[in-house]
């Protein structure tokens, strides 16, 4: 409907390429970075099933990895050392646990790419814009006296606002809601420029005024935020 | 001549009377090897049958030989298995078991399955077959869909339990739960946990209402809060309580049902599920907390730090406990002080690949045996683990039944001393007298087995991967193990002469397997012929070198039962998977082309 397309026409704005990947980790050398490590991880995994569910066939000899019959074979390092069948954890439990991620697409205004994060990964705010921050490498977070967080690319001094769509479609701040709420409702982020967020304040309360204004009957028509951003 | 004729006129009925309590299917199995009046008055009155391997007998031998069973348990594929170390389609099979049972045992009442391969058809069978059915559990199964559950709902009038635990079951929808007839009011207990789709909430809550005996009541990942907290205000009662989703708002109506719901709850004694559980709906559960024997936290990632420590305080009568290693060293901790009456304890990865930092360690364990004397069963995975800790947890804890520690890096040393960890575990095999279950990790040499051989004299079941130098090592499990039922290897140097070093062992044992070890094909060969009452299984990836082998004519194709198998003359190739058994089956018939049995 017309909030998809609103959607996908913000995403040309940021990235002009409709380009999206899965996280790559930005990482600080010996710095673990949760999110990053995680999606390695992950992915390894996905890598091994794939091998075992294809035993038999010569397609899957080429593909084994060497240390999968490292009977007698020198020490793997471990983060590395995908072994078929170890840890001993049945399938079931790992797909259990596997299953509680919940990626989203994080967009911030004026990068060139979309970048998308495992919100599972983190227990809360804090943890959450840290990793925004060492994700997009230039920004601090600074925190108002009123609670408000905002993170700050110290170069040119701009403030970016994070805001998340909810199931609903609507724009949201980011902080209002219980931790787990927010996890649970949020389908995208995006880091919006501060002054931006203003203006668009100042827009939707106009906007609201005028049609209650205008209308005799109880019609209020509020706006989601992404059709201002046709 | 008095006495004679006394000893004559025996009565059966009186020994079938002294039969009677005789329950473990052990002391049934000695008494009906006496001498064949026993053995006949045995195998007629038995009623529970436990087949360790459904390929040590034929399934219609079996129903021949005990057809007043009401209860079958049965399991089909190998432990590692459960690993991926088995290809699909190995077999495990139902059907021929339940088709057997159908020809002549129509009272079955029970039947139990863990690892086997179950098909609709199979459980639509099950239902038209026996009318007096009343309890199904399945374990590790795979092969059937919600419409096979759906068949035994609706088919079996006096269904009292259905246990689904840890199956791969197909979504084919919420209808199944519809298909519990109105006038069925017979369940006691309803485990479906594992399933992964949508479940029609009405049907449950209505099957539910007219369930006045249900005492265990699991619930899977997609029953809200709103109405598990219906669920529990109809039964008050439950016993065993698993739990769908915990994801509740602050101050939503359906979080205040559930804690009032809960706190009814007076007979609460097992909790489990905790599905995407909010720190605030774990509130929710302290009531019941301290009645509880057995707590699951092990599917719930998000309760850690101090959200578990406040709730674990509150368990003391815990006897049960399975958790994820992100409860930290800490977290055991608090348990070792809180939970006095714990007996057995799991701690599960929540991480597979230690990348992260370490979780558990070798404090936590200590510090459960320091403060927990009672513990038997133990199910330990860590990133780290030290000789030391390993010999105080054995002096601490003598009673151990079940000890299986696995530390994720395999062939890691001791960092403290970069020692193999032979002493640890021999401590735990010299300590611990009564260790029937054993599952040993780490850099280990062996001397470990040399320990094993010499201590463990109960040892039923042991599991080594990544272990040993030379083939002695598990010639002094094979020598020294006189209770050894179940041995499993895989990542391990031994070769033919370990594997033929007591071929007559494997008679008394349930199973052997090997994988990745130095076996080749001439040793097993040898083994097949020595002992023609073991089923000598080898499952091999030789596809392509086989057609290459029979382009060339350096092969031929030569029949073996059912399988076509080549021989190339090459006897020295190595056996990458070996599966042993004894059986009075004879070779399988239903081995896919993967499985050669010698």
């Amino acid at each position: 409907m017309s909030v998809e397309t609103e959607r996908s026409s913000t995403e040309s704005d940021v990235s002009g390429l409709d380009y999206e990947e899965t996280a790559l980790t930005l990482g600080i050398p010996g710095g673990a970075r949760v999110a990053g490590a995680e999606l390695e991880r992950k992915r390894g995994f996905s890598k091994t099933v794939d091998l075992t569910s294809r035993i038999g066939t010569s397609e899957d000899r080429s593909d084994e990895s060497p240390d999968t019959n490292t009977a007698g074979s020198a020490k793997a390092p471990a983060p590395k050392a995908r072994v078929v069948g170890w840890p001993p954890v049945r399938n079931y439990r790992k797909n259990a646990l596997k299953s509680s991620n919940k990626y989203v697409k994080v967009a911030v205004d004026g990068a060139p790419y979309l970048r998308k994060v495992d919100l599972e990964a983190y227990g809360g705010y804090e943890e959450l814009l840290s990793s925004l921050q060492e994700m997009f490498s230039c920004f601090t977070i600074r925190n108002y006296p009123n609670e408000e967080r905002k993170l700050v690319d110290p170069i040119h001094g701009t403030e970016y606002v994070p805001t998340y769509e909810d199931k609903d479609g609507d724009w949201m701040l980011v902080g209002d809601v219980p931790w787990k709420m927010f996890v649970d409702a949020c389908k995208r982020l995006r880091l919006m420029k501060s002054s931006e967020a203003t203006n668009l304040g100042l827009i939707l309360n106009y906007l609201i005024f005028e049609l209650k204004r205008r209308s005799s009957a109880c019609f209020i028509y509020v706006f989601p935020l992404s059709f201002l951003f046709v | 001549m008095k006495v004679q004729s006394a000893m004559f006129y025996f009565p059966e009925e009186v020994i079938e009377h002294i039969f009677s309590f005789l329950t473990h299917h052990h002391d049934r199995n000695t008494v009906s090897t006496v001498c064949k009046a026993w053995y006949k008055i045995e195998r007629l009155s038995r009623r529970e049958v436990f087949v360790g391997n459904c390929y040590a007998i034929r399934p219609d031998r079996a129903a021949a030989r005990f057809p007043g069973l009401w209860s079958l348990s049965l399991k089909g594929k190998p432990h590692f298995a459960d690993f991926d170390l088995v290809p699909p389609d190995w077999g495990g099979l139902a059907g021929p078991w339940i088709e057997a049972l159908a020809r002549s045992c129509p009272n079955l009442e029970e039947l139990r399955m863990k690892r086997m391969v179950v098909s609709d058809e199979n459980l639509e069978l099950l239902g038209h077959a026996f009318p007096k059915f009343k309890a199904l559990v399945l374990v590790s199964c795979e092969g059937f869909s919600t419409d096979g559950l759906a068949a035994v709902a609706r088919s079996c009038k006096s269904l009292r339990e259905l246990d689904l635990q840890e199956n791969e079951i197909e979504d084919r929808g919420p209808r199944w739960l519809n298909s519990f007839p109105d006038m069925c009011t017979s369940l006691v207990s309803l485990n479906f946990a594992c399933l992964k789709g949508e479940v029609n909430l009405k049907s449950l809550e209505r099957l539910v209402c007219r369930s006045p005996n249900l005492k265990c009541l699991r619930l899977n990942r997609a029953v809200p809060v709103e109405t598990l907290a219906k669920i529990i205000n109809q039964c008050p009662n439950l016993e065993d309580l698993g739990t769908g989703s915990l994801l509740a708002d602050q101050f939503s109506e359906a979080y205040v049902s559930l804690v009032c719901a809960l706190q009814k709850c007076k007979k609460l004694r097992s909790l489990s599920g905790f599905w995407d559980v909010s720190p605030l709906c774990l509130l929710a559960v302290y009531p019941v907390c301290a009645n509880l024997t057995g707590l699951n936290l092990s599917y719930a990632p998000t309760v850690q730090g101090q959200d578990f420590i406040n709730l674990i305080q509150h368990c003391v009568k815990l006897q049960r406990l399975w958790v994820l290693d992100s409860v930290g060293d800490k977290g055991l901790t608090v348990v070792a002080s809180a939970c006095k009456e714990l007996q057995e304890l799991r701690v599960f990865p929540s991480d597979l690949f230690a990348a992260g930092p370490a979780t558990v360690t070798e404090e936590g364990l200590v510090a459960i045996s320091t403060g927990c004397p009672k513990l038997n069963s133990l199910l330990y995975f860590c990133q780290s683990m030290t000789n030391s800790a390993l010999i105080t947890v054995s002096k601490n804890c003598p009673n151990f039944t079940r000890f299986r520690l696995a530390i994720l890096e395999p062939r890691k040393p001791d960092p403290a001393t970069n020692e193999p960890f032979d002493e640890g575990f021999g401590a735990v095999v010299k300590n611990c007298k009564n260790l029937r279950r054993f599952s040993i990790s780490g850099l280990l040499t062996d001397q470990v087995f040399y320990y094993i051989g010499k201590y463990a004299k109960a040892l039923e079941m042991l599991s080594i991967a990544f272990a040993g130098d030379t083939d002695q090592g598990m010639t002094y499990v094979l020598n020294g193990c006189k209770n050894l039922r179940k041995l499993e290897i895989r990542d391990c140097p031994f070769g033919d002469g370990a594997l033929l070093a007591d071929v007559t062992k494997y008679e008394t044992m349930r199973s052997l397997w090997m994988s990745s070890c130095d076996i080749s094909l001439r040793g097993c060969k040898a083994l097949a012929t020595k002992m023609p009452s073991l089923n000598v299984e080898i499952i091999n990836e030789w596809e392509a070198e086989m057609e290459e082998n029979l382009n060339n004519g350096v092969a031929e194709v030569i029949s073996n039962n059912n399988n076509k198998h080549f021989n190339n003359g090459n006897d020295d190739r190595k056996v990458e998977k070996l599966y042993v058994y004894r059986t009075v089956g004879g070779p399988r018939s239903d081995a896919p082309d993967f499985v050669w049995t010698l």
